[in-house]
């Protein structure tokens, strides 16, 4: 039976992992390649770099932070933030990463999506989402939450899909760092409206979160960063619980 | 030394990774000639089976040579789909046809989301070089969208939505649709078997 995935995100700034709540506030979380190989050796499915702060400065993900995660790793690498171009794509990939995420560059050029996935194949293809309740609506944000733009959530999903993503990295900004829980109704939209996998991100706090995510939002994978991070939850107590849960995970 | 063929599927920084990691030592020929100094040859592989069309020509009969001549070879995800007569996926591209079968969609019915992407479980019908070691419930990471029938080669066997050959083994050549370079301590021991056996 296919497992459910648990995913750490670091989020990474000038070669640090950060983290804050609601997309604003950083806080110093510490070294990539140190936290990658304390996940690994705690049983985490994959990782997924993003450069938080790329997008905005206009700069590419740090190839020598990729390569130093990946040295740490034998695990699915996937890498965001500041991949503008398929030359982006290409750099992160050729430092190490098995996938690039693309959240702002998909929004102003949706044939990115479609070029990278000739190129290198849907599985390489994460179309990240950014997205915010609005009235009985999910409205997709760009430019690290900061930039509204006109799209429907579950719209953008399906047409990413269509385009060649290979998965949706769906992120709540509502619950982003806030420990409230998953958006269990925005992920259930977007899982059960498109065919490919989905990931769940924003706002994991406890194990429960996890399951709940699991069951009633439909998700195929859940991402966390800072319940990881600062040593709260270890991610083979998680799986242990989500195991007796009845939620199929890789122990 | 391993030859790693570069036929510009994507990303061999991984697979080169986790050889370096079991100390073996990997070039990658940039004629085919080349393959016939291996003593171990891998075809790894991601993406489309369209991009198997650089494997024809030279590359493709210097591969079919040196599996005649008793060189182990390990086929990757679209590696191991390319040993197989070919792929629904694009049907005017020939594989090489050392197993019997076209690939197909995975998903079954359409209910299950595609591509199969993740980490899922493996269970072998028989014993074999590449898999030993490796016990029934053994989980590896996928992801793919076609994959091979079970035939007789197959080792180890996954299910999303039906049944495909998850691992083949015939003599020295060995292939596996999952990627053992991205599976953790499990990947790495399948590799280490399938290194044992290159002289």
């Amino acid at each position: 039976m296919l497992s459910k995935r648990i995913i750490a995100c670091l989020d990474v700034r000038d070669g640090t992992v950060v983290k804050g709540v609601n997309f604003e506030g950083l806080r110093d979380a510490g070294d990539p390649a140190a936290l990658a190989r304390r996940y690994n050796a705690e049983g985490i499915d994959e990782i997924v770099i993003l450069d938080v702060t790329a997008t905005v400065e206009a700069r590419q993900a740090r190839a020598h932070t990729i390569a130093a995660v990946a040295r740490e790793i034998f695990l699915p690498l996937a890498v965001g933030g500041g991949i503008r171009s398929e030359a982006d794509a290409a750099a992160a990939i050729e430092a190490g990463a098995d996938k690039v995420s693309l959240n702002t560059a998909a929004l102003a050029d949706p044939d990115l999506i479609t070029s990278l996935a000739r190129r290198y194949g849907s599985q390489a293809v994460i179309v990240a989402i950014d997205a915010k309740r609005q009235d009985d609506r999910f409205a997709v944000y760009g430019r690290s939450g900061m930039a509204e733009t006109a799209r429907d959530a579950v719209e953008w999903a399906r047409e990413a899909t269509s385009r060649g993503a290979g998965e949706i990295l769906l992120t709540s900004i509502d619950r982003d760092g806030t420990k409230a829980g998953f958006d269990c109704e925005l992920t259930a939209a977007v899982s059960d409206a498109v065919n490919i996998p989905v990931i769940a991100s924003g706002g994991a706090g406890s194990f429960e979160h996890f399951a709940e995510v699991f069951t009633t939002g439909h998700a195929d994978a859940a991402l966390a960063a800072s319940i990881f991070h600062f040593n709260e939850k270890s991610v083979s107590e998680l799986k242990r619980f989500l195991n007796d849960a009845g939620v199929p995970v890789r122990m | 030394m391993i030859a790693l063929v570069d036929y510009g599927a994507g990303n061999l920084t991984s697979v080169r990774k986790a050889l370096a990691a079991l100390g073996a030592g990997v070039w990658t020929p940039t004629v085919p000639g080349e393959l016939a100094r291996a003593h171990g040859i891998i075809v790894p592989g991601v993406g489309h089976f369209d991009t198997t069309r650089g494997l024809t020509g030279d590359w493709r009969s210097a591969i079919a040579a040196t599996i005649a001549d008793g060189t182990p070879l390990l086929g990757i995800c679209v590696g191991l789909q390319w040993l197989f007569e070919g792929s629904v996926e694009a049907p005017g591209v020939a594989g090489l046809g050392v197993f019997a079968g076209v690939c197909q969609r995975v998903g079954g019915d359409d209910t299950l989301k595609v591509p199969h992407v993740g980490w899922n479980s493996l269970t072998m019908p028989r014993p074999s070089k590449l898999m030993a070691g490796v016990a029934d419930g053994t989980q590896v990471y996928f992801t793919h969208s076609y994959a091979a029938p079970v035939v007789d080669d197959t080792v180890a066997v996954c299910d999303y939505g039906a049944p495909f050959s998850a691992a083949v083994e015939r003599d020295r050549v060995s292939a596996v649709q999952f990627h053992p370079e991205k599976s953790g301590p499990a990947g790495l021991h399948i590799l280490g078997n399938w290194l044992r056996d290159v002289v």
